[in-house]
């Protein structure tokens, strides 16, 4: 089997349009999240973390007409761009497949047409592949807040077992009055910025934001800068549609998968962390009968909010930063523990060594995901 | 050894017909689709309370995975864990989207529901599935434009070779508009299932698929 290792990658969330710019204001402890008053969203207003429209037409500029495209193609084209152009591999033959993660795609169109061709996912996807001269026919990953992680899953999987060399994987979601209209009428909204396994939280923020990150085959032996993946799982609940299990079996099925395939301890967790709380309840609980209740874990939810089909693919990436660059990031909201099993919440961000880290995350329709990022 | 899997079993629900293994089990003559699947829920005596919650791509998705795995017993054979569900279409949600939408139109009647916005993500059917049958195995959902006989069986033969599955179910469930169609192969280790049946590779379900 071949090892599968990260080449580049890009986030943008209104903390930056690239990855060292989110980090650097993570580190300064910036959150995207504030107080978003736009009747086009809700009637009344609201928390979340939202791009700047602004300032993504002014940077979409340099690469094409703003006008000509949606909200969503321009973050995902905008960071597409800056993830391909960093790397010197050729990405157009046929060894290369695209994916996108994405929940909703160009939702936000469906207001004037309900039958515009842009609201069908494979469609972006079609766009943004015939924008970069990707050679095969891109997938679409839609697996509610898991999609991102399952993206990298997949991908990797496809590069392991030789069906192609490189994968470039696009998380991208926007947030509209759909996504806004739907959250709320669940009522898992915060009432302020969200405070992911604190005492007092309430209820997630929603954020948007677009992640890439190219996955490579790599030859044996992987340079030592090399961070790689492992097999990852994604398991059921087999439990609810909307509410996490009790129990949290599917999420210690698709993390105990995980750990049989390696030796040695866990350095870092970066959980789901929405902050609503069942899912902080629930992770907690799955963690502790994973026996990983005493290993740092954090959720980067404070910094972006949830960006939905983008989450797993931002939050990886920040994650493998974290290994890159030997830091431990803050869990930004998070104040007094409030999940009934322990956990060692990372409370300030600081330097430590790490060499590797599990990512983790759940969502809508009971799904589960679990994946290992490590220095070789 | 690669353990080649086979394919065990298949359903179709499309064109006014509910076809099983090459079977056709019921046909209706005309009809909405949801006369179409009210019908069939009556004919083949399900009973799931669950069933008149789902939004349409649940409903038909739910009816062909409970036909096509009625009295397959495979809970017997393999533990949900083994067992994945792995699902495809063109159209996402699109058909509950447009639903949610209707509910946040206009102001003077703003009533968005959760009842109906879980379903605005393709992959629930996944989630109902696995529910009904307690499946906890690999789950993931797929949009493209049409149906890929080789990416499918491309993808789920490698979850088979790593012994991520045991067994999987998997295929087309689509709804869009007034169209709709759902195909659903079982796919199983050739382990303990009879012989005679066949491989699980592009040329078989793309042939199974076309044959309407």
């Amino acid at each position: 089997m071949r090892n599968v290792c990260i080449h580049a990658d890009n986030i943008i969330t209104p903390l930056g349009f690239t990855t060292s710019e989110n980090a650097a204001a993570m580190l300064e402890g910036k959150s995207g999240i504030r107080l978003i008053t736009d009747d086009k969203i809700s009637p009344l207003p609201f928390y979340a973390s939202l791009i700047d429209t602004e300032s993504l037409d002014k940077r979409f500029s340099a690469v094409g007409e703003p006008g000509k495209y949606s909200r969503f193609e321009k973050m995902a084209i905008l960071s597409i761009k800056e993830t391909v152009d960093s790397t010197l591999i050729d990405l157009t033959g046929s060894r290369t497949l695209f994916i996108l993660s994405t929940t909703k795609g160009n939702i936000d169109l469906l207001e004037n047409k309900s039958t515009d061709k842009r609201l069908y996912l494979w469609n972006t996807a079609r766009l943004l592949q015939s924008r970069f001269n990707f050679m095969n026919e891109p997938l679409v990953i839609s697996d509610a807040c898991i999609s991102g992680v399952q993206a990298i899953i997949t991908g990797a999987r496809l590069i392991r077992a030789g069906i192609y060399d490189n994968c470039v994987i696009n998380g991208t979601d926007i947030i509209s009055e759909f996504v806004l209209s739907g959250f709320n009428s669940f009522k898992s909204l915060s009432t302020g910025p969200c405070r992911p396994f604190d005492k007092t939280r309430d209820g997630l923020s929603l954020g948007e934001g677009s992640g890439t990150i190219i996955l490579s085959s790599c030859p044996e032996p992987a340079g030592n800068d090399k961070i790689l993946v492992s097999d990852g799982f994604s398991s059921n609940d087999a439990n609810h549609i909307s509410g996490p299990s009790r129990t949290g079996e599917g999420l210690l099925i698709a993390i105990s998968r995980v750990l049989q395939k390696i030796s040695g301890p866990i350095d870092f967790i970066s959980a789901h962390g929405t902050a609503t709380p069942y899912n902080d309840e629930m992770e907690s609980v799955a963690l502790s009968r994973a026996g990983l209740q005493d290993v740092p874990v954090n959720s980067f939810k404070g910094y972006w909010g949830h960006t939905l089909g983008a989450a797993g693919v931002i939050e990886s990436i920040m994650s493998i930063y974290s290994i890159r660059n030997d830091i431990l990031f803050n869990t930004l909201g998070f104040n007094e523990p409030g999940v009934t099993n322990p956990l060692n919440i990372v409370n300030v961000s600081a330097k430590k060594r790490i060499n590797n880290c599990l990512k983790m995350a759940s969502g809508f329709g009971g799904c589960n995901a679990a994946v290992l990022f490590y220095r070789k | 050894m690669k353990k080649t899997p086979v394919i065990s079993g298949y359903c179709s629900i499309r064109s006014g017909k509910v076809v099983v293994d090459g079977k056709v089990l019921f046909e209706a003559s005309s009809g909405s689709f949801s006369d179409f699947v009210a019908a069939i829920y009556r004919q083949f005596t399900i009973s799931y309370p669950k069933f008149h919650k789902m939004d349409n791509l649940g409903k038909l998705g739910f009816l062909t995975a409970e036909l096509l795995l009625k009295e397959r017993k495979i809970s017997e054979r393999y533990s949900g864990d083994q067992t994945g569900v792995i699902l495809m279409n063109s159209a996402s949600s699109l058909d509950t989207d447009r639903r949610h939408q209707e509910t946040i139109k206009n102001r003077g009647e703003y009533f968005p529901s959760p009842a109906v916005f879980v379903y605005t993500l393709p992959n629930v059917l996944i989630g109902e599935i696995c529910i009904r049958h307690k499946f906890s195995g690999e789950g993931n959902f797929f949009v493209m434009e049409k149906f890929n006989p080789s990416f499918t069986t491309n993808y789920i033969s490698q979850l088979f070779y790593s012994n991520i599955v045991e067994c999987c179910i998997t295929g087309w469930v689509e709804i869009d508009g007034s169209n709709f169609e759902s195909v659903l192969f079982l796919v199983e280790n050739n382990e303990g299932t009879e012989t005679g049946i066949v491989n699980f590779e592009a040329a078989a379900i793309e042939s199974i698929y076309n044959t309407k």
